[in-house]
């Protein structure tokens, strides 16, 4: 076991797989003689040389096209698009290429890519620098989506991302690289040397993709989120004194439907927390979901605490950040009623 | 004053073959006094601007990503004093230098860096989203490439209106490789549209240098599958680069369809607040600064041409400093948006 950092469990992921698989490539913006923006791909050009770890001109949709060709052929390209706002010029390639052709081509090719892409907000970088683009991934048949929440599931997701054999968008909460951020921006972030997820093996290991993982047991009400969010209410949980039920989804899709329906039908209760926009966000599918599934068993309306329906914005950015204030109110209001 | 005919527009035909630096050396046209003294001050006022942004960032007051122009500054003076008024200009997120060059208030531009009210995107959108209708800015754009179509659509619409303008679209080395680049230039070309592509070639995107990037590093010849002809500048020198404003503004104005001059410049600093820039040598910035800082270059010339003395050029500076330090109080000072702000200007 060591410590690490997301970044470092990110970066781990990709030696281990590099090291044991020749047909995966490292490839993106700065990311191979710089080391890639936040620093998730260095040394690994220097270890495995420029035709497996690789700078990419700033062309997006280049980029993902190329991938996409490369796995068609059998290669297991791992791009680095340096912020999730940057997915955009590549958005036709992954929802008309990516996501169909094993569709297309009745399985004779597949996509075997993944897009790790740096997400969210609370770093200050207004509109351009800190989109959560997953609803826009979760509503396009043929892509998995995943979200890691700590340096421990962050590694394992990520060789199991690299191993799918389908197209995985790999959202990287990029307030979370160097701690687990709880919303608290006045307060100092405990780094990841600190905290039990931060222990991660060195070597191989998986995650599966679709399973859901219980942070924190509990009757009252449950408490549905991803990524930066389940640091978020954990914390909120805590201030409440609520025994709320803490579910981290670690991957959108496929999504962990069992584990939610088990713990709301305990419950009767329900939140659903992302930091996105709220209008067809993906806690519209999940509160969907669980209305179809647990209706009989819900005491009260599912609430959903999310960014605000406007650009995220310079300024005030702690004010559009669902922060621990937000879903502490989102809670006792499902619990009041 | 008219620049000495230099230029060989390239077409079609010799597009295959790389240019020879244009614009260069003694190839340009002298600045008369005035013409030197603007440039002086201009280009000044972008310096002590960015390096007040820089100090600010340091101490906290301005957050997120902020990207300086300095090194750069001849760039967008010497287009400015060849444009007109109604030109519209657009670019990337190094901004600051060009919303200056355009007019706009330093104490707006400052403002909107610390988040406040009467920044000019009322805080809301911070260093690199900014706009101004009266000053004919069109942003500010965060998204690489982006505004490459953007300026495009605005040369249209000076065609379609039959207006005398020019639409001026900066991007840069690294912004040049976007596929949408590619298809403006097509359109622009297809429809002979009013614009000027401006590559500020300052020899890095970020940490990745042109040679790590790109497979045809003389921009220049970036439109020549098009037909657009192109020219290298040496974007140090502010009368090169008005030199050769002039000739590619008129080439646009006279219905001839777009040109993309490539510049030949320098960023001093990082690429953001947070870049280190260890990806190139100490030396090789050192060497911009000291041999080819567009500032010094016309403070050398006017001093040596007994145009003006050390003691005006030190209230030039004087001057600056405190338009800069007023905007720098006013960024302090002036209040954060309302929170009900954030909800404004979303739709109608
Ligand atoms: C679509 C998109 N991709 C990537 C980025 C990240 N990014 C911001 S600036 C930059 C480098 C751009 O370099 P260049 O065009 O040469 O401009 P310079 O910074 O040198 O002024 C990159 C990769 C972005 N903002 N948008
Ligand atoms: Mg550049």
């Amino acid at each position: 076991m060591a410590r690490m950092t997301m970044i470092e469990a990110v970066r781990s992921a990709m030696d281990v797989s590099m090291e044991r698989d020749d047909d995966v490539v490292v490839f993106g913006e700065d990311v191979g003689y710089f080391g890639g923006v936040f620093r998730c791909t260095q040394g690994l050009q220097a270890k495995y040389g420029k035709t497996r770890c690789f700078d990419a001109p700033i062309s997006e949709s280049g980029i993902v096209g190329t991938a996409i060709g490369m796995a068609a052929y059998g290669l297991k390209p791992c791009v680095e698009i340096q912020f999730a706002d940057y997915m955009y010029p590549a958005y036709d390639q992954i929802t008309q290429e990516a996501a169909r052709i094993r569709y297309r081509s009745n399985g004779d090719f597949t996509c075997p890519i993944v897009l790790r892409m740096p997400t969210g907000g609370g770093i200050f970088g207004g509109q351009t620098h800190s989109q959560s683009p997953e609803a826009l991934f979760t509503h396009v048949c043929g892509l998995k989506v995943v979200v890691p929440s700590n340096p421990y599931d962050a590694k394992g997701l990520l060789i199991a991302s690299i191993e799918d054999p389908d197209p995985v968008m790999f959202l990287e909460p990029k307030r979370l690289y160097n701690g687990p951020f709880d919303g608290h921006h006045d307060r100092p972030v405990t780094p990841w040397s600190k905290h039990e997820l931060g222990e991660v093996p060195e070597g191989h290991y998986s995650i599966p993709i679709g399973k859901a993982e219980i942070r924190r047991p509990g009757s009252a009400v449950t408490v549905v989120a991803y990524g930066t969010m389940v640091h978020v209410a954990l914390a909120a949980v805590e201030e409440m004194g609520v025994d709320a039920e803490v579910i981290d989804l670690r991957s959108l899709l496929p999504l962990d439907l069992d584990t939610i329906v088990q713990s709301v039908s305990k419950t009767g209760r329900c939140v659903v927390v992302h930091e996105a926009t709220l209008t067809s966000g993906y806690g519209a599918e999940l509160a969907a979901l669980v209305q179809e599934h647990c209706f009989y068993h819900l005491e009260a309306p599912v609430v959903r605490v999310t960014g605000w329906d406007t650009p995220y914005p310079h300024a005030q950015e702690w004010d559009y950040f669902p922060g621990p204030a937000r879903v502490g109110r989102a809670l006792a209001e499902v619990m009041e009623a | 004053m008219a620049p000495r005919k230099t230029a060989s527009v390239s077409s079609r035909k010799t597009a295959a073959k790389p240019a020879k630096k244009e614009f260069t050396g003694s190839n340009i046209a002298e600045f008369d006094r005035d013409q030197d003294l603007k440039a002086y001050r201009e280009m000044l006022l972008i310096r002590r601007f960015e390096e007040k942004a820089g100090q600010l960032y340091g101490m906290g007051f301005i957050g997120g990503f902020c990207h300086l122009y300095i090194g750069q500054e001849a760039v967008v003076v010497g287009m400015q004093m060849a444009q007109k008024e109604g030109d519209q200009v657009i670019t990337a997120y190094r901004d600051h230098g060009h919303m200056l060059a355009c007019g706009m208030e330093a104490r707006g531009v400052m403002a909107e860096l610390t988040g406040r009210r009467n920044g000019y995107s009322h805080g809301k959108g911070g260093s690199m989203h900014m706009f101004s209708k009266e000053k004919h800015f069109y942003g500010g754009h965060g998204i690489v490439g982006a505004q490459v179509s953007l300026g495009t659509g605005l040369a249209f619409a000076n065609a379609y209106r039959g207006n005398d303008s020019v639409s001026v679209a900066y991007f840069g080395d690294g912004a040049a490789n976007q596929g949408q680049v590619y298809e403006s230039f097509n359109m622009a070309a297809l429809w002979k549209l009013p614009i000027v592509y401006i590559i500020e070639n300052n020899r890095y995107a970020m940490g990745t240098s042109t040679a790590r990037a790109t497979a045809q590093s003389n921009y220049s010849l970036r439109g020549s599958g098009f037909g657009i002809p192109g020219m290298q500048v040496d974007g140090m020198d502010v009368r090169a680069v008005k030199a050769a404003a002039d000739e590619a503004l008129e080439h646009c104005r006279s219905g001839k369809g777009p040109i993309i001059l490539e510049m030949l410049t320098y960023r001093y600093r990082g690429h953001s607040m947070s870049d280190p820039a260890k990806y190139r040598s100490k030396d090789e910035v050192q060497k911009m600064r000291s041999e080819y800082d567009p500032i010094e270059q016309v403070k050398a010339r006017l001093i040596e041409k007994g145009w003006a003395t050390e003691d005006d050029l030190k209230a030039v500076d004087k001057d600056v400093r405190d338009i800069v330090a007023d905007s720098a109080d006013f960024a302090q000072s002036d209040p954060e948006p309302d929170v009900s702000e954030l909800y404004t200007d979303i739709l109608l």
